[in-house]
């Protein structure tokens, strides 16, 4: 598949999941591609990071179901803050193992599934229809009974994937991308390298095949698609372009400039531009 | 006595939060704890876990013995396998926890992280926190929203559900405090050197719990301090998360 025939697939109003975590291993190409689009009222289920910094100031997204939004180096992402303080943006905040048992009910076709996170806490506060459960047995215990969050589309991005929707992970974490496929009704992989099915499975240990074509239905190849998140061993997160990101959301004319130079033409362009950036900053910095 | 900084005295007072805790994941949140963990982990709690703060486990001399992605860390949290140190933006003296944001939390005036895992660390296992700044913007009398569930949460909810609960200590620049008062809410368990209780009762905003006599914190040994300077921390790091000079 294209970028844009992945993003064809998607529609205004859809929930929709997003892989990786913080500012690592995200589907930027794709999400680079969403914002282009001009899809709006989505929700997003996502451990955020740039992802739904990005999506957030193009204005694509109503509701974003999430345990925080963190850019890991940078502790606090700049446009989801100024979203937040505008009340431009319906939040379901989660502990982070509840958004997880969430896509592993909706993965397992539950209506939910009990967890002790959550007890206690704010968190039933600001999700008044979260609902707890009492067990059956003997131990009568009251649990928060975790709904599934059931995906129209899930976005992850692999090092290595086959046309056939097989894909493989070279970095030390999977993240949940394998749940958020399991989760929604329509599988997305963009991928550093497509390769054959061969060279895919001799890539390293077969548990480090991630995904298999039961669980994708579109593979697109976006080479450094990551960027600015991290993708190892490929490559690791691009701290500078990342600060430049984050300090270009701190007011609308250098917003507007950053959009200018790197989202405005299409995925070719923002990797062309990056190229560019480097080739002068690299003279500059070192 | 030696020349310790006020970093390397928290360091230590840290590190002795997971004294006693045996084989289990400590995840400490921020650098001063790490220190503190590794410390813990190279002297008197050998058998504490360590994460490299990625997915590998690392043993004391720095080597893998593991791994444990993401996903495994949330298995590690419901079997009460792990105590935390988490950071505070704001604390109570029941000791509920933000991380969040501050203010209203449908307009906040600022938005932070998001609660993170800490609903689930709380009621799942010991958790600490490390507040760099002791001040009474941090430690305030209501959090604008209960991340971290306190004591007075953990009552209310009983047992069996509140039955894993327990926070241990809380570190700061200034003090090491926990909620060891019949009313469990905060109490001054130690004073760290050159720090006094007035300063202490100044910096909390609201009413502490402080004993006729307050021992002072630990002082590190001759064998820590090397350690931390030499092999922990030789760039001196700790400096920089806790400016203030000797003593």
């Amino acid at each position: 598949m294209t970028v844009a025939e992945v993003v064809g697939e998607l529609r205004s109003g859809m929930t929709i999941g997003i892989g990786g975590w913080g500012s690592r291993r995200k589907p930027m190409a794709l999400v680079r591609a969403i914002a282009r689009a001009g899809l709006t009222r989505l929700t997003v289920v996502t451990f955020g990071g740039p992802d739904v910094g990005l999506l957030v100031a193009a204005g694509c997204v109503r509701r974003l179901v999430t345990g925080f939004v963190s850019l890991d180096s940078i502790a606090l992402e700049p446009h989801f803050r100024r979203a937040r303080h505008e009340a431009a943006l319906e939040l379901t905040e989660l502990d982070e193992g509840m958004l997880y048992w969430g896509l592993l009910a909706a993965a397992h076709r539950l209506p939910f599934l009990p967890t002790r996170a959550g007890l206690g806490s704010d968190v039933l506060r600001v999700n008044p229809g979260l609902r707890t459960v009492r067990s059956p047995y003997s131990d009568g215990e009251e649990l928060v009974a975790v709904p599934a969050w059931p995906l129209d589309a899930a976005l992850v991005h692999l090092n290595r994937a086959d046309g056939r929707g097989n894909g493989r992970y070279l970095g030390p974490d999977p993240y949940f991308d394998d749940l958020f496929c399991l989760a929604a009704r329509r599988r997305f992989v963009s991928c550093e390298r497509l390769v054959g099915t061969d060279e895919l499975v001799a890539a390293g240990p077969p548990q480090g095949l991630l995904v298999n074509r039961m669980m994708v239905d579109g593979v697109v190849v976006t080479p450094h698609g990551a960027h600015f998140t991290s993708c190892v061993p490929d490559y690791g997160r691009d701290e500078a372009f990342q600060r430049a990101y984050a300090d270009a959301a701190a007011s609308p004319p250098d917003w507007d400039r950053f959009r200018a130079t790197y989202l405005d033409g299409d995925e070719d362009d923002y990797q062309e531009a990056v190229r560019r950036r480097l080739g002068t900053s690299t003279i500059g910095a070192r | 006595m030696s020349d310790a900084s006020r970093a390397e005295v928290c360091v230590v007072a840290c590190a002795e939060a997971w004294r006693g805790d045996g084989a289990i994941l400590a995840g400490p949140m921020a650098l001063i704890p790490r220190l503190g963990a590794r410390l813990a982990q190279l002297t008197f709690a050998p058998e504490l876990v360590l994460s490299d703060g990625e997915a590998t486990l690392v043993n004391s001399g720095g080597e893998s013995e593991g791994w444990l992605p993401y996903r495994a860390v949330f298995q590690v949290v419901a079997a009460g396998r792990r105590h935390v140190m988490m950071g505070a933006s704001q604390l109570d003296r029941y000791g509920n926890q933000n991380i969040s944001c501050i203010g209203d939390w449908a307009r906040p005036d600022s938005q932070l992280l998001g609660v993170r895992g800490a609903p689930g660390n709380t009621i799942n296992h010991v958790t600490s926190y490390w507040v760099p700044r002791h001040s009474p913007r941090t430690f305030v009398e209501r959090v604008d929203m209960v991340c971290g569930i306190g004591y007075d949460r953990a009552a209310a909810l009983g047992a069996p559900a509140n039955r894993f609960h327990e926070i241990r200590v809380v570190v700061t620049d200034l003090a090491v405090l926990d909620f060891a008062t019949p009313d469990r809410s905060l109490r001054l368990r130690s004073l760290h050197p050159g720090v006094t209780v007035p300063e202490v009762v100044r910096a909390t905003g609201f009413p502490l719990a402080v004993a006729d006599e307050v021992p002072p914190t630990r002082w590190p040994t001759t064998d820590e301090l090397a350690l931390i300077r030499d092999r922990l921390d030789p760039q001196g790091l700790r400096e920089r998360e806790i400016r203030c000079g000797p003593g």
